[in-house]
């Protein structure tokens, strides 16, 4: 018995692993993928990447402006995380199974978040470039509204997952909506929720690059302007400072995160 | 005197589809008593209903001379104040420490203001602590809940409905996730409250020895009807069958 069960599964594998195959297949097709000619150039990629991405003492000059870009890029990041954190966790409270005012502001707040995050962060930045052209704030509201939308469902799930039986105790001791959030929600939710900006902290900061390309601004258009005058000691330097700096802000707010949860 | 009247209650969610229907129930002050019955008879919506945390589709339920029903929202919670709930997985903010949570139970008689920004008074902090030393608890008071085992923590839970200084207590399943020597402090410690505090226990329970040892009355909950209402002794073989089925009564009888 046992055992025929698990040939059946392992045959429902293999059926699923083929069907795979013949999807990867059939895409690869349709777009004029070549597996075989995209291998068979790979030691070429590999020997340009090896012999123009060199930082050479020429390229570090640039450093110091580079280091100023990058710091304006974390501080955009930081600010935008934080703010949209903050506005989101007023419409968690309203989306929340277990903190909802009423049903209809419930499934609004879920609309509007759906809405903000589902709108790839490329699209913001392109729409709000038309609005207010070249400057740090188009950035600044890309960043911000795509941040919005994810923490919001982010933090309504925290609230629902965390915070619902002491959210019901409360509530049967006669507390007000304001004592419950500040007594059980808030002090039950922080730790996570600090979590989970410290998370979009980092993605931001990787997202500002693309976006900076997309609107003139940043680390972004610095990588921009000398990938296109061809520049590619340079563009190493700035890509490599970017690496760097993602891995730090990891490390750091990986540290944070042992600490408070 | 009667504490709590409960007439004709009913509750659905889908028409057709009763989960509680046309229950009454009269129940004493410092009345001790047990709902039983089988996972998803309506005991826990039962127990929900009296305190408005769920509301009912139709009858009436009059505690401590106000009528629930025509409650509004402010009144309620502060009829609310009244009524101490305990349940199952204790429902603390487990992140605060064991006074904090005790004190929470004060909430209820404060405004948003001084509620939001812990102004409690000095007798009420005494208070807090002479609560968790009665229940063995005080050497706990700055330990944060998620560092207490689960008896410890339904004592916390106690203790904050006590707080509360209600004249009725529900208790949801309070002791379905302890072992049986937590379990046993537990209930001692609600029996005692009731007899020495006069504060009314309405206690949903899963064992019948239990419910047959500490309760003044026993209410036996099937599909959404009151089958059985009456002392535990007279709750035998027959009436457990009645309550839970042909053959849970014969493994529950040993």
């Amino acid at each position: 018995m046992i055992t025929g069960e698990y040939r059946s599964n392992k045959k429902q594998l293999t059926i699923f692993l083929l069907l795979l195959i013949v999807v990867m297949l059939a895409s690869a097709s349709f777009t004029e993928f070549n597996f075989i000619y995209s291998i068979q150039t790979l030691p070429k990629a590999f020997t340009w990447i090896i012999s123009n991405l060199f930082i050479t003492e020429q390229a570090l000059e640039k450093l110091p402006s580079v280091m100023d870009k990058l710091i304006e890029t974390v501080f955009l990041s930081i600010t935008s995380t934080t703010t949209a954190g903050v506005s989101a966790l007023f419409l968690a409270l309203l989306g929340s199974e277990a903190t909802k005012v009423n049903d209809f502001f419930a499934k609004l707040s879920r609309v509007i978040a759906s809405v903000y995050r589902n709108i790839p962060i490329v699209a913001w930045a392109l729409i709000l470039l038309l609005s207010f052209g070249q400057n740090a704030l188009t950035g600044y509201f890309a960043l911000f509204l795509a941040t919005f939308g994810f923490l919001v469902r982010a933090f309504i799930e925290t609230i629902d997952e965390t915070s619902s039986g002491s959210v019901e105790a409360l509530q049967a001791s006669g507390a007000t909506y304001f004592q419950i959030v500040m007594k059980a929600v808030i002090p039950e939710c922080l730790p996570q929720m600090m979590s989970w900006i410290l998370y979009m902290i980092e993605t931001n900061i990787r997202s500002s690059t693309l976006v900076g390309i997309l609107t003139g601004t940043g680390i972004g258009f610095m990588f921009d302007l000398y990938y296109k005058n061809m520049n590619y000691e340079v563009v190493t330097l700035i890509t490599l400072s970017i690496v760097i700096v993602v891995i730090g802000i990891e490390l750091i707010s990986n540290y944070v995160r042992r600490v408070i949860l | 005197m009667v504490l709590l009247q409960v007439d004709h209650i009913s509750k659905h969610y889908e028409k057709d589809k009763p989960v509680l229907s046309d229950i009454s129930l009269h129940v004493q002050q410092g009345e001790f008593i047990s709902i039983i019955g089988p996972s998803g008879a309506g005991k826990s919506t039962f127990l929900r209903c009296i305190n408005r945390m769920i509301d009912i589709s139709s009858g009436e339920i009059h505690f401590d001379g106000t009528n629930m029903m025509a409650l509004n929202k402010r009144n309620l919670r502060k009829n609310r104040t009244k009524i101490g709930m305990i349940f199952q997985h204790y429902n603390l903010v487990s992140r605060l420490t064991v006074i904090e949570n005790v004190l929470h139970g004060r909430l209820g008689y404060k405004s948003t203001f001084q509620g939001v920004l812990s102004l409690f008074k000095e007798e009420e902090k005494r208070e807090a602590f002479h609560l968790l030393e009665k229940l063995g608890m005080a050497e706990h008071a700055y330990k944060r809940c998620d560092q207490l085992s689960g008896g410890q923590k339904q004592r916390v839970g106690i203790a904050r409905a006590l707080i509360q200084s209600p004249k009725l207590l529900l208790c949801d399943e309070p002791i379905a996730s302890l072992d049986p020597s937590s379990s046993k402090i537990i209930m001692d410690h609600l029996k005692e409250i009731s007899t020495e505090m006069n504060i009314t226990c309405i206690v949903n329970l899963h064992q019948v020895d239990v419910a047959k040892k500490y309760s003044d009355r026993i209410i036996g909950l099937n599909a959404g009807e009151i089958v059985y209402n009456g002392a535990p002794k007279d709750l035998l073989e027959r009436e457990i069958r009645e309550i839970y089925g042909a053959n849970a009564a014969h493994l529950m009888m040993k």
